[in-house]
């Protein structure tokens, strides 16, 4: 069977003026609009573009593209043609090889509605209490129904258009019709990346912000605001979905948390950086994590509130250190209705 | 000869009745190991608690002339352990006293018995600042054993192989007297097993317990700092193996390099996963290190030759453990109990040669394996492990992995290794290769340490 | 064929199961016993693996070597491979065979027979079985809670005590609950561990009924062993109520400020009990009784919780004491530990443990520097002293 093309539409780039995929990128200097235009021209053409090698997959240039022509797709259909890893090799390889399905099915009793665990165990932990009431035990996880958007990280859109058909029909084939996704990668994949490949998807992803809002509406008797001012951790992969974005105003508000207005949030977010680590090395990533935090800090955040877990995985214990209690949105939620907070970070002692 | 009820009777005088079994049950364990060396009953199980037991045990058995075996926690999984003519076997379990630290020199002073486990607890809690090189066998493994079969451990890469940081000795020798080897034979202090002496601590190590039983072991302390970390590479190129441990050596600033090879869980496949530990007292020491770390790979990083794997905290605790019982989860991948290794101690640059020879073995006997090597001593050479589980049920799959072990150990030798803890078959391929005259005066050794051969024999057997 | 067959040769014989998270110690009760490598955890089973295959024949060394186990689950928290779940059942599946073949220590069939004849292993009487109970009310319907005594808190000198005190509590706290009397018989947890399948279930059928006749909707139990068959094994046999360990009740009377304890003067140690701690998961009740009495203080032993050292009482060898007769026995190493903490009071929450640790507190010349107590018998004291 032929794989999936990319459906990029070149008019809408010829058209645009702005060519805000590049100018307002964070890690390459693009103020120059008409070079950036010049430059992306030879992006959409096959031609060798400095974008192609600069780029650190951010995802961001997906939410910048008002006409959602899906650039950053683009880029990474380049980047695979032509050979440019933006990762090294081997880590692409142990990608590659971890999540590729093999027939262990881990579910849970799944229904029509289920949860997407993706492949990330912190879920385990988080999916607990009174917010799941009813829905915790349906439950799909790991390589059988991995979204493989971080495919996107390593130039590798061939292995996203080779695997997701067959995950797809996998979480159809459980019988479910809805499924709330509890990361953003998952959700993005489904909305986003399905139909910028013109694969269709037979069920309805619902965004699981979406779910918690619902669900905390309806457990609102249950809510003590917290009162407290928190610093969002955007994720790469939210760039995917925008749209979703003012759930985590609406939670907030019922939950009594301010988002402090700061530098990098919204559409300025910084990511992570652990891709970018690993893309490029220490001194950016070091940079990025440090430019972020600091901005936490300077804003007066006195929690860090996560989306995605590996944004957990790599900031969690560093804003921790400059005095800001990171917790994921799950059990932020928890905190509000009297539950505990079950994903916290691992004892840092060091074992000697 | 004595009857064997009489010897009975003198081992119960000695050690009193709880710690002697002649009974089937501790006959039929202590007859083997976790690994494939078959299988032979010991006629006793002895268990003292004193060197002068120890002397007195010794003193029977030569009088009677009766094989007796010193055993740690029959860990070796080569069958070092195992008493080929029967006799006593002396757990030394008993013996597990920890008798002194000294700070300032930087030892401690253990008895024969003492465990790695047990150390590592007693220097956490009583003395922060300092640790020791701690083996990634489970914790049962005792300190003399380790060293006795030329272990290494956490600290392998800065200070060689955890027989080198013996810093004094106190030996039964085989005709039963009590002898002091190193700076403790003229002086209160257990600092050196040799210099400015002749150093006769060459008499015991390595010997496998067939030249002496230590009775107690003065091991040298290293700083223990607040912080540690591990760095994780990757590459999939085994041929730039060598290069980037010995980059990571050069820093002078990694404590332990070790690199693992399996196929399964497939995000092994393919790659080889590069572990570079790194330690500070403050943050800025660490990131220094770090910093240092990443230049000395940044040229195979920018070629994307070599990547770094970013682990949570989660991820890293496992890697961090120690011992780690990762390597000890082996035993069951194929839920069967069982695995076993040919470790030869080897130079660095023969990784991409042996990595292929065990990939192709593994093939050819239809065995599962992984392979850890570890770097020794600042890159001089490294132990490399020709890993294979096996199922303890199915003695097909056991015949397999030993033909698989076999044909590595030979590779290893012919390729200019030399084989670790070697089993009893091994040993004679060593000595089959050996210098004639270095053979003689290994027997010369053996005959005027122990004249009556009673010392774990069949072991480095000269003929 | 019991599971255990085709799986007991995975056993690795690592030596993990010997020791405390820490590895200070050793921690498996048999081998800081015995020290032989057959006593530890690894040994056993790969003996009992030879005994299967035929390798090596029955012998009364073997069987006590079995059973010198006390399931006291250290291996299970220590071992690192998938298995460490199962390896108490193997052992047990293991006796289950020696049963049925009839080859097991005498002192372990005496035990059967006692309890098989007379309900309790200790050979007393069915009629003397509410002797301690001082005219304590007999369950009724519309009572809250059915107080199961169990065989120690009936029959033993200490475990009677601990009943008494017990009572005692739960009369001045206003709970309302009732006893079987004469008509309790044995929860059957040890029975079950120490491999007589067929008994077990029997026992565990008959009270499971007699409870659904009597109405019981939820149980407290004195012992932790009783707590701890009813919570795990019972449901299987017909068992459906809730169970509590009194621990449980007590602590939640004592955060509710429904007992007040006066005030007190001790340092005190708490000794894990197995059937709580790693069985149960209970580890923070017991001490948060002991928190909330004013003026005590709680020390704890190097191992504690997931990492206590038994007392050496479970299965069966409260009776069978097949760890007995040396300094080297748990129960006088755990009371030698306790005492070096500096506690003057060591503070269980089983009659086992009680039981064991108070002889061994004798046995190491300790009875007049550290007093071994149950919880319950600390807080009555100091209800009654208001």
């Amino acid at each position: 069977m032929p794989l999936p093309e990319l459906k990029f539409d070149r008019t809408k780039c010829a058209e645009c003026q702005a060519t805000s995929c590049l100018v307002k990128c964070q890690y390459m200097d693009f103020k120059d609009k008409d070079k950036a235009k010049k430059e992306w021209q030879k992006v959409i053409n096959s031609e060798d573009s400095s974008v192609l090698e600069a780029c650190t997959t951010c995802y961001a240039c997906e939410e910048y593209c008002p006409f959602g022509n899906h650039p950053f797709y683009m880029i990474v259909e380049r980047q695979e043609e032509k050979g440019i890893l933006p990762a090294p090799r081997p880590i692409v390889t142990m990608w590659i090889n971890q999540c590729q399905p093999v027939g262990r099915f881990m579910v849970g009793k799944v229904e029509e509605r289920a949860l997407s665990y993706c492949f990330l165990p912190h879920f385990n932990t988080l999916v607990k209490g009174k917010l799941f009431d009813g829905i915790a035990w349906s439950v799909i996880f790991g390589q059988e129904f991995f979204c493989n958007a971080v495919y996107l990280h390593y130039a590798k859109a061939s292995v996203i258009k080779d695997r997701l058909p067959k995950i797809v029909e996998n979480i159809k084939n459980q019988g479910i019709k809805e499924l709330v996704c509890l990361h953003d990668e998952c959700y993005g994949t489904f909305t986003s990346l399905t139909s910028a490949y013109g694969i269709d998807t037979p069920f309805k992803p619902i965004h699981y912000y979406e779910y918690l809002y619902g669900r905390l509406k309806e457990l609102k008797d249950l809510i003590k605001p917290l009162n407290i001012k928190a610093a969002y951790q955007r994720n790469c992969s939210a760039r995917l979905c925008p749209e979703t974005d003012h759930y985590v105003d609406d939670i907030f508000g019922l939950l009594g948390v301010e988002r402090v207005k700061r530098e990098y949030d919204r559409e300025n977010a910084l990511c992570c950086a652990e891709v970018l680590r690993m893309a490029r090395g220490p001194v950016l990533a070091d940079d990025v994590q440090k430019r972020n935090i600091d901005d936490m800090v300077r804003f007066g955040a006195e929690y860090c509130v996560f989306n995605c877990p590996a944004c957990w995985d790599s900031l969690a214990h560093k804003v921790a250190k400059q005095g800001i209690k990171p917790i994921h949105m799950i059990d932020l939620c928890k905190l509000a209705i009297g539950e505990e907070q079950a994903l916290r970070l691992p004892e840092l002692v060091a074992e000697v | 000869m004595t009857t064997t009820s009489a010897l009975y009777d003198s081992l119960v005088k000695i050690v009193g009745k709880d710690f002697v079994s002649d009974q089937k049950e501790e006959r039929y364990f202590y007859a083997r190991d976790g690994g494939l060396m078959p299988p032979h009953e010991p006629d006793f199980v002895v268990m003292p608690k004193t060197t002068e037991e120890v002397q007195e045990i010794v003193k029977l058995a030569n009088r009677e002339k009766v094989p007796i075996v010193p055993k740690g926690a029959g860990l070796a999984l080569t069958g070092l352990v195992i008493p080929q003519l029967g006799g006593i076997v002396l757990d030394m379990n008993r013996m597990d006293r920890i008798l002194e630290v000294n700070e300032k020199a930087g030892y401690v002073v253990v008895e024969g018995g003492t465990t790695h486990g047990a150390l590592k607890s007693y220097l956490q809690k009583h003395h922060p600042n300092l640790r020791h090189s701690i083996p990634d066998s489970p914790p049962i493994a005792t300190i003399v054993a380790n060293a006795v079969i030329h272990g290494q451990g956490r600290l392998s890469q800065q200070h060689g192989f955890n027989s080198d940081m013996v810093s004094s000795l106190e030996v039964v020798l085989p005709t039963g007297e009590l002898c002091r080897i190193g700076s403790c034979s003229v002086s209160s202090y257990w600092f050196s097993k040799g210099p400015p002496l002749p150093d006769l601590s060459g008499l015991f190590l390595g010997w496998f317990g067939t030249t002496g039983i230590i009775t107690k072991l003065g091991l040298k302390l290293y700083p223990c700092k607040k912080m540690r970390d591990v760095m994780l590479f990757l590459t999939d190129k085994a041929e730039l193996v060598p290069d980037i441990m010995l980059r990571l050596s050069h820093t002078e600033m990694v404590e332990d390099v070790v690199v693992s090879a399996q196929p399964l869980p497939l995000r092994f496949r393919g790659t080889f996963w590069i572990m570079a530990y790194i330690t500070g007292d403050s943050d800025e020491e660490l990131e220094f290190k770090r910093k240092m770390v990443w230049d000395a790979l940044w040229e195979y990083f920018e070629s994307r030759d070599v990547g770094l794997l970013s682990t949570s905290p989660e991820m890293k605790a496992p890697l961090m453990s120690m011992p780690s019982k990762d390597l000890t989860r082996f035993a069951d991948v194929s839920k069967g109990g069982g695995f076993q290794y040919a470790g030869p101690i080897t130079p660095i640059e023969k990784f991409p040669a042996f990595i292929r020879k065990l990939e192709e073995v593994a093939t050819k006997y239809n065995v599962f394996y992984a392979s850890t090597a570890r770097l020794i001593d600042a890159g001089h050479c490294m132990m490399f492990s020709f890993s294979f589980s096996f199922n303890r049920a199915n003695s097909d799959e056991m015949a397999r992995a030993k033909k698989a072990l076999d044909e590595c150990s030979k590779f290893a030798l012919e390729e200019g290794g030399v084989l670790w803890k070697a089993d009893i078959y091994e040993q004679r391929l060593l000595m089959d290769k050996m210098d004639p005259n270095t053979l003689v005066l290994m027997k010369k050794i053996k005959q005027l340490l122990d004249p009556n051969g009673i010392m774990n024999p069949g072991n480095w057997e000269v003929k | 064929m019991q599971k255990y067959v085709s799986q007991i040769h995975r056993c690795f014989r690592c030596g993990y199961c010997k020791f405390p998270t820490d590895y200070s110690s050793f921690n498996c009760p048999s081998y800081r016993r015995f020290r032989f490598d057959s006593y530890s955890t690894g040994g056993r089973l790969w003996l009992i693996y030879a005994w299967s295959k035929g390798e090596i024949e029955w012998s009364e060394h073997l069987a006590e070597i079995l059973y010198a186990c006390t399931t006291c689950k250290n291996c299970t928290e220590q071992c690192p491979m998938k298995f460490a779940p199962d390896i108490v059942d193997w052992i047990v599946e293991a006796r289950n065979d020696m049963v049925e073949k009839g080859k097991i220590p005498p002192r372990v069939a005496r035990f059967f027979e006692a309890v098989y004849g007379y309900g309790n292993p200790f050979k007393q009487l069915r009629s003397a079985r509410a002797a301690w109970a001082n005219g304590t009310k007999r369950y009724a319907s519309g009572d809250e809670y059915l107080l199961y005594v169990g065989c120690l808190g009936s029959y033993d000198e200490n475990g009677q005590k601990m009943a008494r005190s017990l009572v005692d509590i739960l009369n001045a706290s206003g709970i309302s609950f009732g006893i079987l009397g004469e008509e309790e018989d044995c929860c059957g947890n040890e029975i079950y561990m120490l491999g007589e399948a067929g008994l077990f279930q029997n026992l565990a059928e008959k009270n499971s009924q007699k409870f659904k006749e009597l109405g019981v909707s939820k149980v407290v139990t004195l012992c932790p062993h009783g707590y701890n068959t009813m919570k795990n094994n019972y449901p299987a046999s017909g068992g459906n109520f809730e169970v509590y360990h009194y621990t449980q009740i007590l602590s939640d009377l004592i955060q509710k400020n429904k007992i007040k304890p006066s005030r007190a003067k001790a340092k005190v140690t708490y000794q894990d009990s197995c059937f709580l701690g790693r069985y149960n998961n209970i580890y923070d009740e017991p001490r948060q009784i002991l928190q909330g009495i004013p003026g005590i203080e709680l020390v704890e032993m190097e191992r504690n919780r997931k990492d206590a050292f038994c007392c050496g009482g479970g299965s069966g060898n409260f009776v069978t004491d097949l760890l007995a007769g040396s300094v080297d026995s748990p129960a006088r190493i755990r009371a030698r530990e306790a005492y070096e903490t500096g506690a003057d009071t060591l503070a269980v929450a089983c009659p086992s443990c009680l039981t064991m640790l108070t002889d061994a507190a004798k046995a190491e010349d300790l009875d007049d520097k550290l007093v071994v107590k149950d919880i319950s018998q600390i807080l009555k004291e100091l209800l009654s002293a208001r």
